[in-house]
C-alpha cells in the first residue's frame, strides 16, 4: 500500500515538474493578486499592513483554485484512472496521494513564498512568519476541500468554473480562521495558538472528509 | 482463476444496454465479446473492470484468494492510460508499482513487443500503433490473471498482431484468462464467442452530447 501511495504521489510530482502549469502558475496568480492590492489601495502603509495578512490569505483561496480543476480531469480522460481502480488500494488512498502531490506542487509553494509577497503589503517580520504559518497550516483544507469538486467535475469538460462555485462556500470557514490567526499573530487580544489549532483542525477534518468524499464522487462519477 | 458473470444488466443514463447476460470462464479459456458498433461490448469489460455498477447480476471470481475482480485484472482498452509527459519505460514503471505483483522489467516487455528503442521516449512522441503497444507492454509488467481487451489490434500493423497473438496464447497456457472485444479474429485459439445484440435494430436514436459513446438501444441477446 505504501508502495503504491509513493509510486502515485512520485508520478504526479513528476508529472508537475515536466509539464509544468498549475504549480507555477497560482504562485504567478497570487503574485499578480497581491501585488494589484496596494495599486487598488494607495500607498498607505498602515492600512496594508493592517489588511495585509487577509489578503494574502484571499489570494491563497483564489490561487488553489487554479489548476484543481486538472487534479482528476486529465486522469479521466486519457484512462489512467480505470488502470487506478485496478490498484490493489482503496480508492480513497489513490486521491490521497493525489490531493498529497498536488498540495506539495501548488499549496506549499505558496505558503513558502508568501513572506516574499508580504514585502509588497508592508508586513513586518512577525506577521510574515505568522501569515507564512497560517498558510502552512491552512492550504492543504483548502486543497482537499476543492479535491471534492475536482472529483465531482472530473468528467465535465470546462468544468472550472462549476468547481469554484461548488468549492468556494466551503472553503470560508478555512478563510475566517486563516486570516484570524494570522492576525492575532501581532495584534488582538486571542492568543495566536487558539485559532492556529482551529485551522488545523480544519485541515484534518477535511484531510478525513475530503478524501472519503472525493472518492465516492469518482465512484458514482459514470 | 475462475470468473462466473450471471443475469448482468447494465443500464447507461436510464437506458438498458443489455440485460440477462451470463458466461463463465475458467483457467486458460478466452471469450471474445463481438457486437455491432454501440451494442455494449466496451461498457460490459467496464463493468468487469469495476468502472460501471451493474443494474442487476452478479460477477464472482474464485480461486484468487481475497483480491476482489478489479484487482486480478488488466485493461487494454480505448483510453490507454499513458501520460505523454512520461518516458515509456516510467509509464509501464509507474503502472508495475501501482499494480503490484511485478512481472518482466519494463525494457523487457518493450522488447517483447518490438519497441526497445522506445524505452526512453515520451509517449506524446510516438504514433497510435506504438502508444497502443506500450499499454500492451503493461499486461507483461505485472502478473494479473485476466486480461480485459478493447480492440486491441487497433492501429496495430500485421507483425505486432502476431506478437499479441503470441502474447495471448503464452498467458493462456499459463493459466490466464482473456476477455477481448473485438471485430475481427485475433488468432485465440478455441476462444468461444459472446454476441451482444439487440432485438430492435430498427429502434433509431439520436444521440445526445452528454450521452455515453457506448450506449445503445434497449434490450440485448446473449449466446454464450
Amino acid at each position: 500500500m505504501i508502495g503504491t501511495i509513493r509510486a502515485l504521489v512520485a508520478r504526479d510530482l513528476v508529472l508537475a515538474a515536466r509539464v509544468g502549469g498549475s504549480g507555477a502558475l497560482s504562485l504567478v496568480f497570487f503574485l499578480m493578486i497581491v501585488a494589484l492590492v496596494p495599486f487598488a489601495l494607495g500607498p498607505d502603509l498602515n492600512l496594508l499592513s493592517r489588511i495585509g495578512p487577509a489578503i494574502l490569505w484571499l489570494s491563497a483561496v483564489l490561487s488553489t483554485l487554479i489548476g484543481l480543476d486538472r487534479l482528476f480531469q486529465a486522469d479521466e480522460e486519457d484512462g489512467s484512472l480505470d488502470l487506478m481502480t485496478g490498484a490493489p488500494v482503496p480508492l480513497e488512498c489513490v486521491v490521497l496521494a493525489k490531493v498529497t502531490a498536488h498540495w506539495l506542487t501548488t499549496g506549499l509553494p505558496l505558503a513558502l513564498a508568501s513572506p516574499l509577497f508580504g514585502l509588497l503589503v508592508a508586513l513586518d517580520g512577525t506577521a510574515m512568519a505568522g501569515t507564512a504559518l497560517t498558510l502552512l497550516v491552512g492550504t492543504p483544507a483548502l486543497t482537499f476541500v476543492g479535491a471534492v469538486g475536482a472529483a465531482l467535475t472530473a468528467s465535465i469538460r470546462r468544468g472550472g468554473l462549476i468547481l469554484a462555485v461548488l468549492v468556494v462556500p466551503l472553503m470560508i470557514p478555512t478563510l475566517i480562521f486563516g486570516v484570524s490567526a494570522a492576525q492575532s499573530a501581532t495584534a488582538g487580544t486571542v492568543p495566536f495558538a487558539t485559532p492556529l489549532m482551529v485551522l488545523a483542525g480544519l485541515s484534518l477534518i477535511a484531510a478525513v472528509v475530503g478524501t472519503a468524499a472525493a472518492a465516492a464522487a469518482l465512484r458514482w462519477s459514470e | 482463476m475462475r470468473l462466473t458473470v450471471t443475469n448482468l444488466a447494465v443500464r447507461r443514463s436510464g437506458r438498458r444496454i443489455f440485460s440477462g447476460l451470463s458466461f463463465g470462464l475458467g483457467p486458460g479459456e478466452a471469450l471474445m465479446v463481438t457486437g455491432r458498433n454501440g451494442a455494449g461490448k466496451s461498457t460490459l469489460l467496464a463493468v468487469l473492470a469495476g468502472r460501471l455498477k451493474p443494474e442487476a447480476g452478479t460477477l464472482a471470481v474464485a480461486d484468487v484468494g481475497e483480491a476482489s475482480l478489479p484487482e486480478c485484472l488488466h485493461v487494454v482498452g480505448h483510453r490507454d492510460g499513458l501520460k505523454g509527459a512520461l518516458t515509456a519505460e516510467e509509464n509501464l514503471a509507474f503502472a508495475r508499482d501501482l499494480l503490484g505483483d511485478p512481472a518482466l522489467a519494463p525494457r523487457e516487455a518493450l522488447a517483447e513487443l518490438g519497441l526497445a528503442h522506445a524505452l526512453r521516449l515520451p509517449v506524446s512522441y510516438l504514433s497510435a500503433g506504438q502508444r497502443r503497444r506500450v499499454a500492451l507492454a503493461r499486461l507483461l509488467v505485472c502478473r494479473r490473471p485476466l486480461w480485459l481487451l478493447d480492440e486491441p489490434t487497433a492501429a496495430l500493423d500485421l507483425a505486432a498482431q502476431g506478437v499479441l497473438a503470441g502474447l495471448m496464447a503464452r498467458h493462456r497456457e499459463a493459466g490466464g484468462l482473456v476477455v477481448a472485444a473485438t471485430h475481427q479474429a485475433l488468432g485465440l485459439d478455441e476462444a468461444r464467442e459472446l454476441r451482444i445484440e439487440r432485438p430492435e435494430p430498427d429502434a433509431p436514436r439520436v444521440p445526445r452530447p452528454g450521452d455515453a459513446p457506448v450506449a445503445s438501444g434497449p434490450g440485448l441477446e446473449d449466446w454464450a
